[in-house]
């Protein structure tokens, strides 16, 4: 559990309380090295040593808001009442959905999937909008991949692929792949080159020896191009014309991928989210594991949200399939397009939505933003957003890391222990789900009973 | 024209902050383009602009110029948030993912603000 | 858990105890409070087991079914999941099935083969949260894990510097952190062969791997010894070097031979078991194998049998599943920093191909050849032999002489001249198929109350309907009883159970944290505070007693 050291400054000052090797789970790096000083008094953290700025601005900026801890169509109400609430919205629904999960420990990440088995419902995670693609490439072709640890002892050549990591994940670089020092990179940046393809220059290409723009909406192309050379064929003479990037810089490349003795094929969200999608993640997957033919290659996703990651893990091992789960038949069926929620909303399918620590109100397309709002919504978030100010039913949750602990997956599948900071007068989401999973049980019960 | 959503440190810090707050909304709708689109268009920092394609429009303000190096012509980054939403299509061709990195739309300069 | 008072009578069953002599005895099994008891009250519930055939609850001593690689399998393979659906009861969870099915599947589909006990045979330290937190959604069945360390980074170090009692220290400080049953060798040595020289692989047992300065065969022996002297429960599981490979069989030997008295198990012999010469085709060599094994009684070993159909490569062993890898077939490659490797690919074995039929054949050999069903055991290695669905044939093909030879006619017949099965004539026994699935593994996992139904076992019991097709028998139970609780009743799920987390805890010199630590903080790439597995994910669960510390069971919820 929570390992706290209590300060020598701790006898004058009692309220003072260091968190070592506390986590960040603000991105996907779950950098689980925070210092955090906490002020028990003011239920405030005043330090979060080794943080970057976004995890800077995750911990400084958390405070116990002044805040109901249930609503009911905006009125406050005794939590009971609106796991109560919850619990019959869901049962009675025809098509239940339950989306977010991103931002959940994978204690409660197992009961939204226990919910949605009990009550034949739909789920699905945030991955479904971020690299759904990269899951649906990964069917596909697999991946060769790794740990970030091993890229820290043995990458010597790091590329990054539609991703801006000096923006969304700072300390990826600085933590984990270019700047650190391993067991056989022992000169850390130096002993390894970093090449950056983007369609922009982004904040992150300081960080690279070699920029390569590639033309929007051409990923596929130029990725195509560079399995061919693998391979030992020949491309289209226009390969410039049509992806901005020269032959030469091309076969430069290509020699350096297969010549390193440890590649690594980082991408990002500007590869899943463009004309393409699942395709150009397949290509890339595809790329690593054909230069395995040649050298130790390996790809992974930068992934986004803290426990993204997690949600696929636990999704996964309970129902087989990674996001867009539906369980309506009584056990779980797979479909991307028909399952995942933005398709689901824009259908105007779904009759009730379960929204877990996430807010589509405000990141969704405009037409599953309108079926949103004419269905019961149940919120689950640690800040008022969007989505719940419209929710029919609106938790407010402790934050994860900071208030609660549990298990969160890096990127790299790595599970982490949360070690929380200060107690929050909020429940968690873990005991909000298991309110609502208890009740919906004896309401199934009850049904049985009747039927018989 | 060609949008671009994506983060930015900034969408990412005024994210902790809370969502409804000012400094999110006002980060989520500011765009980015470079400078000699921006002198194309006859845009200068702080204009109003309107944005709009099949799915819907809105109303965004003009950032501070990139350099051409640094964006291509014709190119718009805005972070991802409300903005971004409304004219986001659904049809996800199968996929489960709205097409949101490369999504085209007009530009309509309304003035200075 | 069981609850307090609940009380069985199995009336009349004819009963397969052989840990405890019983071989085919009728009597009747008396369970209290989850346990074996020779006393019940009159209260207690009777089931009416005349005709039937009562054993303890079977248990796989080698498995993949938890953690990293097998969620990698699950994700990787929508297409073997669609065709096999696995829906909610009343009282169970739904799921999807294939050969590597969700957490729930297999813990119900295990149990629907009389099957209690379960212990996934490679997971990296770094994993073992994820692995432990799979296990609490893996109902029924009990379970542990052996964790990887026969590539780690800081352990070969040690050796390297001839630090013979801290290497002895660190192995049991990780299992201790891991919450690991035992410890797992998986081609020692060849992490530094793939990951640091370009996808290259251990040939030559006796080839120094660089820079550590010692060959897999010194690194494997020092494990086996040192394991051994700490008293784990469960020796030194071991999958050696060449796995796959024709010729492997004097690598195999090699392994064996280095052993040198101490007590060692060798995982999936069956893969190990290959003549011919490297690069042509395979031959028989489970004669040379079987014949170690049966005159030598440090060695433990599970089969590893292949049957036809779709498995799925899933191994520590990262270069095996690329050599197998053809026509770029999906195939991934995880790798795990300091500790490990990871291959996953779907695979099929088909009747129609020499080699995969070979494999099949040995299998069967190997079990035949066998003097000693206590220290030969059944595994398909699942899902790399073939899924642990397939056990109730695979059982009727060792009991059943005619069953097999009319097999053996349906396959290729190449393979089949070319080895040993057609002369052979055993037929197993039901009580060497107790002993095999049940009572051999409890005893060699140091399990002391399961794999028996004496006084004081677990009440983890199975009733088959006696049936002369053994696979139809083995393929349903008609009741199973876990701790004590009826889970299946007349083939009927009608309870749910979570069942416990079995590992064990070895003694060491806590002082060797700070030799590991500052390793740790220059090459992994989390906090070593960390890193250990805390309490809290240990819900039920049940520490393994060391060998020296005679039958007391220690430490419970
Ligand atoms: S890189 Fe990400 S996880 Fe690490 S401190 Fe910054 S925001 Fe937090």
């Amino acid at each position: 559990m929570s390992e706290t050291k209590t300060p020598e400054a701790e006898k004058d000052e009692p309220n003072i309380r260091i968190v070592e090797d506390a986590t960040c789970t603000f991105c996907g790096c779950v950098c689980d090295d925070m210092e955090l000083t906490v002020d028990l008094d003011a239920n405030r953290i005043t330090k979060a040593k080794n943080a970057c700025v976004l995890g800077r601005a995750w911990f400084l900026q958390h405070g116990i808001e002044d805040h109901p801890q249930a609503m009911i169509e905006g009125r406050e109400v005794p939590l009971e009442e609106a796991m109560d609430e919850a619990a019959r919205i869901l049962h009675e629904a025809k098509f239940p959905i339950t989306y977010g999960l991103s931002d959940s420990p994978c204690e409660a990440q197992r009961v939204a999937v226990a919910i949605n088995d009990l009550v034949r419902g739909n789920i699905d995670t945030t991955t479904s909008v971020c690299h759904g693609p990269s899951g649906i490439a990964f069917q596909g072709v697999g991946e060769s991949t790794s740990t970030l640890g091993e890229v820290k002892n043995r990458a010597d050549l790091v590329i990054y692929w539609g991703g801006n990591p000096a923006e969304s994940h700072p300390r990826h670089f600085t933590r984990y792949t270019v700047t650190p020092k391993g067991r056989y990179i022992p000169n850390g940046k130096k002993d390894r080159y970093v090449v950056l393809i983007d369609v922009r220059k982004t904040p992150s290409a300081p960080v690279a020896d070699q920029l390569i723009r590639v033309k929007p909406g051409r990923d596929f192309e130029l990725l195509w191009a560079l399995r061919a050379l693998v391979r030992g064929r020949d491309i289209d003479p226009d390969i410039e014309e049509i992806t901005g990037v020269s032959r030469e810089v091309l076969d430069e490349l290509v020699e350096r991928m297969k010549n390193c003795n440890f590649g690594v094929l980082f991408f990002g969200m500007g590869l899943t989210m463009t004309r393409g999608r699942h395709f150009n993640s397949g290509a890339l997957l595809a790329l690593a594991t054909d230069l395995n033919k040649h050298t130790h290659f390996v790809a992974k996703p930068v992934r986004g949200h803290g426990n993204v990651t997690g949600a696929d893990n636990v999704v996964s091992w309970q129902t087989g399939y990674p996001f867009g789960v539906n369980f309506h038949r009584g056990y779980p069926r797979f479909n991307p397009g028909e399952y995942t929620t933005v398709d689901l909303l824009a259908r105007g399918d779904a009759d009730a939505a379960l929204m877990i620590a996430t807010d589509p109100a405000s990141n969704f397309p405009k037409h599953a933003i309108e079926h949103l709002k004419k269905i019961p919504v149940i919120s689950l978030d640690a800040k008022p957003t969007y989505t719940s100010r419209q929710a029919r039913v609106a938790f407010m949750v402790a934050t994860y890391g900071i208030n609660t602990g549990g298990t969160v997956y890096r990127m790299d599948d790595v599970p982490i222990t949360l070690r929380p900071a200060f107690d929050s007068p909020f429940p968690t989401d873990e005991e909000v789900l298991t309110g609502i999973h208890t009740r919906l049980k004896k309401l199934r019960a009850n049904g049985r009973k009747k039927a018989a | 024209m060609i949008l671009i959503p994506g983060r930015s440190s900034k969408q990412g810090t005024s994210l902790n902050a809370g969502k409804l707050k000012e400094e999110y909304q006002t980060v989520t709708s500011t765009i980015e383009m470079n400078e000699s689109t921006m002198r194309k268009l006859g845009l200068s920092a702080g204009d109003r602009v309107r944005l709009s394609c099949a799915t819907g429009k809105v109303e965004v303000e003009c950032g501070k110029p990139r350099k051409d190096e640094d964006l291509p012509d014709g190119m718009i980054f805005i972070p991802y948030g409300p903005s971004s939403s409304e004219l986001m299509e659904s049809d996800t061709a199968g996929s489960g993912m709205p097409m949101s990195k490369q999504m085209v739309v007009d530009v309509e300069c309304l003035g200075a603000n | 858990m069981a609850e307090n008072g609940t009380e069985l009578r199995i009336k009349g069953g004819k009963v397969y105890d052989p840990a405890n002599g019983i071989d085919g005895e009728v009597r009747d099994v008396l369970v209290r409070d989850g346990r074996i008891v020779d006393k019940v009250s009159g209260k207690a519930r009777t089931f009416d087991a005349h005709g039937m055939v009562v054993m303890p609850g079977g248990v796989d001593i080698h498995c993949h079914i938890a953690g990293p690689k097998v969620n990698l399998s699950r994700k990787l393979q929508p297409e073997d999941h669609r065709l096999d659906v696995h829906p909610a009861t009343d009282v169970t969870r739904s799921g999807v099935g294939g050969v590597t099915p969700s957490t729930f599947a297999t813990g119900y589909r295990y149990a629907t083969l009389g099957y209690t006990a379960a212990f996934d045979a490679a997971v990296p330290p770094l994993a073992a949260r994820h692995v432990i937190e799979e296990f609490h959604d893996t109902p029924v069945i009990d379970k542990g894990f052996y964790v990887l360390l026969g590539n780690n980074m800081f352990l070969y170090d040690l050796l390297k510097q001839g630090r013979k009692q801290d290497f002895k220290d660190a192995i049991a400080w990780w299992v201790t952190a891991a919450r690991a049953a035992g410890v797992k060798l998986v081609n020692a040595g060849s992490d530094e062969f793939w990951k640091g020289r370009r996808n290259e692989n251990v040939t030559d047992v006796n080839e120094e791997i660089d820079p550590f300065d010692l060959t897999p065969l010194q690194a494997t022996a020092a494990f086996i010894e040192a394991v051994d002297e700490l008293n784990l429960p469960h020796p030194t599981h071991i999958h050696c070097n060449n796995l796959g490979h024709s010729g492997n069989v004097q690598t195999t030997l090699d392994t064996m031979k280095s052993a040198e008295g101490h007590r060692a198990h060798i995982a999936h012999i069956q893969f190990h078991s290959y003549a011919g010469e490297p690069g042509k085709r395979v031959q028989t060599g489970s004669e040379a194998i079987i014949d170690y094994i049966n005159n030598n009684e440090n060695i433990t070993t599970d089969i590893g049998m292949v049957m036809f159909g779709k498995a799925t490569a899933m191994t520590a062993d990262a270069p095996l599943t690329w050599m197998l890898r053809f026509k770029d077939t999906k195939w991934v490659n995880a790798d795990t920093e300091c500790e490990s490797g990871c291959g996953v690919m779907p695979f099929e074995y088909q009747d129609t191909n020499y080699t995969h039929t070979m494999q099949w054949a040995i299998g069967l050999e190997l079990f035949l050849l066998s003097q000693d069903p206590w220290r030969v055991m059944f595994s398909t290695d699942h899902p790399n032999g073939a899924s642990f669905r397939t056990y109730p044939r695979l059982i009727r093909l060792l009991m059943d002489r005619g069953f097999r030879s009319e097999m053996m006619g349906r396959v290729n017949q190449k393979a089949i001249k070319n080895c040993l099965l057609p002369q052979l004539d055993r037929e197993y026994t039901l009580s060497e198929i107790a002993i095999i699935t049940r009572a051999a593994p409890a005893r060699a996992l140091g399990l002391v109350n399961k794999g028996h139904l004496g006084v004081g076992a677990d009440a983890d019991i199975t009733i088959y309907t006696d049936d002369e097709n053994r696979e139809r028998m083995f393929n349903a139970p008609r009741y199973v009883i876990k701790a004590g609780k009826p889970i299946i009743e007349d083939h009927e799920f009608v309870d749910d159970h979570i069942g416990r987390f079995l590992h064990t805890e070895p003694e060491h010199d806590p002082a060797i944290e700070d030799q590991i630590r500052p390793f740790f903080e220059d090459y992994y790439s989390i906090q070593f505070n960390n890193y250990r597995v805390d309490a809290s994910y240990l819900h039920d669960h049940e520490v393994i007693p060391l060998r020296n510390s005679g039958n007391k069971k220690k430490g419970n919820k």
